[in-house]
């Protein structure tokens, strides 16, 4: 072990940072609008839509992210149709396999932290929204997803920290990210614990950070949560009256 | 601490006296070690039998040498080590002359070497690259070979290469067809088999052997080798007899015999037999 090999490893092994990132956060962003619309699907109370939702969350958070992503880049071009199809151009690509393998397995995960945190706003608030007039969207945006939001932010946030670690995955399909480069660099080095302890500082580094703005949106979210500065007086103070 | 000083010692001169009777040895049979089980090198028939065409190689080698040939099967993992144990003489398995191998054993001179080669679906407008069949030395013929390389690289323009990541052929891609070809790297061979198949990659390199294989698998139906072989070189040398290397002797045997074999054609015809195609290391 020699911190020149480390070096050595560390640049080659930087380059993969991009793609990863890509991948991570491409596939959470099109996985949170399937996360949404799974979790509406859930709570519309219209069973064939409910049970549809179901099936699905069933299936992707059943089976392994591995098997998924296999069967979609491996299973689905076996077929002449598939690959006379219209998706082929995107299909052919091992980079929108990995991105759509990747968004259908978090968008089920992350529709359950979605549902959770829809259900757990009060009863109370939604009657007091109500009673000011809010109806509808106007309800769901001010009241609804605020609330639910907050409540759903620390699992999501762990939700994303996987995402981050399940592109690993993508390298089995050519992607060359950093587990992708690291396992090339140990078949040309043979120093399989140089490589890997340095893919996975990586990795570290990149989800110190991503918790670090977790934290920082979950303590924006809650500033009902902590205590208030000296000296600041909110309107509502005057209807509740003295405090101390 | 003493004591085991004077052991080792002890044990040093035993092995250099050891060493030294087999150095005196006068070879009259030479036993000689495979695995049985990577065909068409060596295989293991139903009744227990090797053939192969190390088998057959072989027998005319240990003739040219007037020694009788005796065959032990060892597994591969163990071969090196049953070498050194003095189970058998020579490794005769498939086995290529890597510079890590040979910091523990010697080698021969190469006796084969299936090549490296393109593989295409037939209809691809690739199918028809110039110079198939032909076999190029990288090693002996660089000039010769780099040509050949030239010929063929145009054709590969803007396409996408598939092969086996920290191959020698993916060596030997990222070197010259880097500059025109997208080179795209798979754990696995069946891996850009598939790839192959679906269109994904344009072309996939590997060793002819493989190549001939997989394309009379289910399911690469219209794969077929084409365009120029290559060999040698940064492709490595090729299958070798392993020899202890205290054996000299005996590897000069082999090396001259392989010489004779190659020159005679012995080496050609007995690969066209077994791999369907010219084995012979040029």
């Amino acid at each position: 072990m020699s911190l020149d090999f480390f070096i050595e490893a560390l640049q080659r092994l930087l380059p993969g940072v991009p793609l990863t990132l890509t991948l991570a956060f491409l596939s959470t962003g099109i996985g949170a609008v399937f996360a949404f619309a799974l979790a509406g699907m859930r709570l519309s109370g219209i069973l064939p839509l409910d049970w549809l939702a179901r099936g699905y969350v069933f299936v992707f958070r059943g089976t392994p992210l591995l098997v998924q992503i296999f069967i979609i880049y491996y299973g689905l071009s076996q077929f002449p149709e598939v690959r006379h199809s219209f998706a082929w151009p995107i299909l052919r690509e091992p980079f929108w396999c990995a991105i759509i393998a990747l968004s259908l397995n978090t968008g089920a995960y992350a529709s359950e932290v979605v549902r959770g945190g829809l259900l757990s706003v009060p009863q109370g608030q939604l009657e007091a929204a109500r009673a000011c007039g809010m109806s509808g969207l106007l309800l769901f945006r001010r009241i609804v997803l605020p609330l639910a939001i907050r409540q759903a932010l620390p699992a999501y946030g762990t939700e994303l920290i996987l995402m981050v670690k399940a592109t690993s995955l993508a390298s089995i399909i050519t992607l060359m990210e950093i587990t992708g480069l690291a396992a090339k660099m140990i078949s040309d080095t043979y120093r399989v614990i140089e490589v890997f302890v340095v893919a996975g500082a990586i990795y570290l580094v990149i989800n110190f950070v991503l918790t670090r703005i977790i934290l920082l949106a979950e303590h924006w979210l809650t500033p009902h949560l902590r205590a208030r500065p000296d000296g600041v007086v909110l309107p509502s103070d005057a209807l509740i009256g003295d405090r101390a | 601490m003493k004591t085991l000083m004077k052991l080792a010692a002890v044990a040093l001169t035993a092995t250099s006296l050891l060493a030294g009777v087999a150095e005196a040895k006068d070879w009259q049979t030479v036993k000689l070690g495979t695995e049985g089980a990577f065909p068409p090198w060596n295989a293991t028939k139903a009744d227990g039998t090797l053939e192969g065409f190390e088998i057959d190689l072989a027998a005319d080698l240990c003739k040219r040498m007037e020694v009788k040939c005796e065959w032990v099967v060892q597994s591969w993992d163990g071969i090196i080590p049953a070498l050194q144990a003095g189970k058998f003489d020579a490794i005769m398995s498939g086995m290529s002359a890597t510079a890590k191998r040979e910091e523990v054993i010697a080698f021969s001179e190469p006796y084969g070497s299936t090549g490296q080669t393109f593989a295409v679906l037939k209809d691809s407008d690739l199918a028809k690259l110039p110079l198939s069949g032909e076999v190029f030395a990288l090693g002996s013929k660089p000039e010769e070979s780099e040509k050949a390389i030239e010929e063929i690289k145009p054709a590969f323009k803007g396409k996408v290469i598939g092969v086996q990541s920290s191959s020698i052929a993916e060596g030997f891609l990222q070197k010259y067809f880097a500059d025109v070809a997208e080179i795209r790297e798979y754990g696995k061979t069946q891996e850009h088999d598939l790839d192959l198949m679906s269109g994904r990659v344009d072309a996939i390199m590997a060793s002819m052997a493989y190549v001939t294989t997989a394309a009379k698998e289910n399911g690469n139906e219209g794969m077929e080798p084409v365009g120029p072989r290559f060999q040698g070189g940064m492709l490595g040398k090729g299958s070798s007899m392993g020899l202890r290397k205290e054996d000299t002797d005996l590897k000069a045997m082999f090396d001259k015999a392989i010489a004779a074999a190659k020159d005679d054609g012995t080496i050609k015809s007995l690969s066209e037999k077994w791999f369907g195609f010219d084995v012979t290391v040029y």
